[in-house]
Parts: structure tokens; C-alpha cells; sequence
């Protein structure tokens, strides 16, 4: 065994740099030595010579076949006994002290931070107290967080609701099944309701009842929160996400055929589009005016009330029916690759 | 630091254990879920209501959800239908 095995290590060796040498492998060069020989050498005299030499070539080259053989079942051996045990521990390893080291730096992190609200923080500087001081009286908004995000800060909003109306294509091209109109509904698209229905029983009466009762309450709570978002806490993104959280519930309740009788590609594409745009314009004038509510003619109105805060209002509905629109069409491509 | 932040912080850490030490993947994504809500109601003890509601319909609503439908394509949830299914 041992001496067989040592051969079959230098006869690698050697394979392996003709390999690299020569592009493939030493086997069938000496095939094609042994062949090149029978055709140059088929005088009649030497039959019997020529006879015995392939002979000779047939066994070296089952006994090559056979010590290849030998190899291949020496390696899986090893892979599967000694190679398998050493991988899976070497793995353990690795990720116990990513783990441990990952654990350690943010706890360094964490205890390098300052007191949580103690007043000598790095985070308060003349910035906040700017914005504490002058944000009701410039950007109108009772919630000063919705000031700051859609007033001071408006164009990293408008970065966010594009990554996600950029995350909803991305998602609609690699998981949407294509479904041509004339030809009907694709294979993959039946297989996939089938396995839909299957494993989750459609028309459920409890469901059913309950979503009755739930999705007006949900959607008009996000309504709640997407309009009241410059007075109390709340706004565009949590308030699209409970809409669409509703949007979902109705979904699972009644089916893709009732809920596509609203929802299509065409109103997701309409209303994204149409929302962002309004943003991006809407944000362009208020920058054209010097990214200043006193300046741009569009009244502050009286804190407190509904219709107040300039522009903040329409943009927080702005960015909720982005928001909206993207996470329900997520989980309908999620679940079915398509709407 | 009071006892309430206590017990949650406590109860965030064993959340974060479990769902990395649960075999079942259907009980470690529903822990999860609570995990989201427990800092939803710690972020509405630091007075940053925004980011409670935002965690609790995102952290614990959406993305739970979009999980669960993961969970289903891919046959890990096993309930009635899966076990229909191994009798098959």
C-alpha cells in the first residue's frame, strides 16, 4: 500500500507538471506516443515485435487506469473521513473568533461612547441648538424630526425613497416570472400558484374576517401617521410601511385576484414615478429659493394646525406612497414573482 | 438606568442567543419578531417615538413577513402540508 501510494504521489507530480507543461494530461500523451509509433512502424517483419509492444502499452495503460483509480478513491477517502472533520473545525474556528473579535470592537466602541443624554456630548453643538432653538419658527413643523428630515435634511430623503424605488426594480427584474398576455399564464407561474395554494388554504374564513375589520383601521392609521407627520411622531416612512402592512394583510386574505382589481405594475410604476418626481421638484424649487420656507412663497401657516410646515405635508405623503408601493410589491414578488 | 431598562436590555440579549441557537428556523424568525418589538418599546423609553414606530412596523411587521414568505419557498415550515407532503 505504502509503496503504491508513494508511486502514485511522484506519478501525479510528474502528471501534473506535464499538465502545466503541455496543457493536458500524461495518460493520453503516452496514448498518443504509442499511437504515433503503430503508424510509423507497421513493416510486416516486426508484427510480432509491434504485437508484443501493444500489449505492452494496453497494460501500462489499464494499470494507469487502475492506480488512477486507487488515487481517486485514496483522495475521496480522505475528503470524506479526515478532510470533512478538519474543514468543519476550521470553520468553527474562524467564525468563533470573527465572532469574538467583532464582539470585542463594539463593545470597545460602545464604552468609548459618552453617557446616553449627558450634556457634553460631541453630538450637541451649535447645529442642534440651531435646530432646537429656530426650527419651529423656519420650517413650521411642530415634530421637529420631521423639520429635520424634510426641511434641513430633505435631500438625504430623497437619496432613501429613490434606493428603495431603485431596490423594488432590482427585485422586480431578477424575481418577476414573465407572462406574456396572449399566450396565458406561464408554466412557472401556474407551478407557482399551485404551490401557493397548497401549502396555505385560500379563503379562510377567519382570515377573512378579521382583515375585514383590520385593513380600513390599518391603512387609515398610516393615513394618520403619513398627515399628522409634521405634528406628531411619525411620517412618511412608517406611515407608508403601515399601509402597506395592511395592503399585505388584505393580500393574504382575499387573494392576488382581488387585490390586483387595485393594485397593478401600472400603479405601482404611476405612482412611484409620480411621487418621486413631485419630491424631486417640489425639493428643486425650495433649493432654487435658498433652501429657505420664509422665501419660497409657500405660507408656514400656524404651528399646530393641519395644513401648516410649508412643504413638509406633501412631501411626507410623497415619500409614504413610495414606501407603500415598494413593500407591498417586495412581498407580492416574493411570494409569486409577479402581482 | 432604571429596572425597566434592565429587564429589557436582559430580555434583548436572550432574544439575540436564541435566534442564533434555535434549530427550528420558523421559532428563531419569531423570536426574532419580538426581538424587534422589545427595542421598538426600548426606543420609546429613550423618547424617540419616530424610531419606535418605524422599528415596529418595518423591524417586526415587513420584515418578518418577507422572511416568512422566504421560509415557505424554500419548504421550511413544517406544518400539516409539510408532513402531507413526507407521507407522499
Amino acid at each position: 500500500m505504502s509503496k503504491r501510494r508513494s508511486d502514485w504521489e511522484s506519478r501525479l507530480q510528474a502528471r501534473f507538471a506535464r499538465w502545466m507543461r503541455e496543457g493536458f494530461s500524461g495518460l493520453d500523451d503516452e496514448i498518443m506516443v504509442s499511437l504515433r509509433q503503430e503508424t510509423s512502424e507497421t513493416l510486416p517483419s516486426e508484427q510480432m515485435a509491434d504485437d508484443h509492444r501493444e500489449m505492452a502499452d494496453t497494460r501500462r495503460y489499464e494499470r494507469g487506469i487502475a492506480l488512477d483509480r486507487l488515487a481517486q478513491y485514496d483522495l475521496n477517502a480522505w475528503v470524506s473521513r479526515k478532510g470533512r472533520r478538519l474543514l468543519s473545525r476550521l470553520y468553527t474556528v474562524l467564525a468563533m473568533s470573527l465572532g469574538v473579535l467583532m464582539i470585542f470592537f463594539l463593545l470597545k466602541t460602545v464604552a468609548m461612547m459618552p453617557r446616553f443624554g449627558s450634556p457634553d456630548t460631541p453630538m450637541i453643538n451649535e447645529v442642534t441648538d440651531r435646530y432646537i432653538e429656530r426650527g419651529l419658527q423656519e420650517t413650521g413643523a411642530v415634530n421637529i424630526v420631521a423639520g429635520m428630515i424634510l426641511d434641513y435634511r430633505a435631500f438625504d430623503t430623497l437619496g432613501e425613497s429613490t434606493v428603495l424605488f431603485i431596490a423594488a426594480c432590482a427585485v422586480l427584474i431578477l424575481l418577476r416570472i414573465d407572462w406574456d398576455e396572449k399566450a396565458g399564464p406561464a408554466l412557472e407561474l401556474i407551478a407557482e400558484e399551485w404551490d401557493d395554494r397548497h401549502y396555505e388554504p385560500k379563503n379562510d374564513r377567519i382570515l377573512q374576517a378579521s382583515a375585514m375589520i383590520l385593513t380600513p383601521i390599518v391603512l387609515l392609521f398610516g393615513i394618520y401617521v403619513i398627515l399628522n407627520g409634521h405634528l406628531s411622531p411619525g411620517g412618511g416612512f412608517s406611515g407608508g410601511s403601515i399601509i402597506s402592512a395592511g395592503l399585505i394583510l388584505y393580500l393574504n386574505a382575499f387573494g392576488f385576484k382581488k387585490a390586483g382589481q387595485f393594485f397593478t405594475y401600472r400603479t405601482f410604476m404611476w405612482v412611484s414615478f409620480s411621487a418621486l418626481m413631485f419630491y424631486g421638484l417640489a425639493k428643486t424649487y425650495s433649493f432654487y429659493c435658498g433652501a429657505n420656507g420664509l422665501q419660497s412663497g409657500i405660507p408656514l401657516g400656524i404651528p399646530g394646525a393641519i395644513l401648516s410646515s410649508g412643504l413638509i405635508m406633501p412631501l411626507n405623503i410623497a415619500v409614504g406612497m413610495v414606501v407603500a408601493c415598494t413593500m407591498y410589491i417586495f412581498y407580492a414578488l416574493f411570494r409569486k414573482g409577479g402581482l | 438606568m432604571t429596572f425597566v431598562h434592565i429587564v429589557l436590555l436582559g430580555m434583548l440579549i436572550v432574544c439575540a442567543l436564541s435566534v442564533s441557537l434555535t434549530r427550528n428556523l420558523l421559532t428563531s424568525l419569531i423570536v426574532y419578531m419580538s426581538y424587534s418589538l422589545i427595542m421598538a418599546v426600548i426606543w420609546m423609553l429613550m423618547e424617540s417615538p419616530d424610531l419606535a414606530i418605524t422599528e415596529a412596523a418595518v423591524g417586526a411587521g415587513i420584515t418578518s413577513v418577507l422572511f416568512f414568505v422566504t421560509l415557505k419557498k424554500i419548504h421550511a415550515i413544517k406544518g400539516d402540508s409539510g408532513r402531507e407532503q413526507a407521507e407522499k
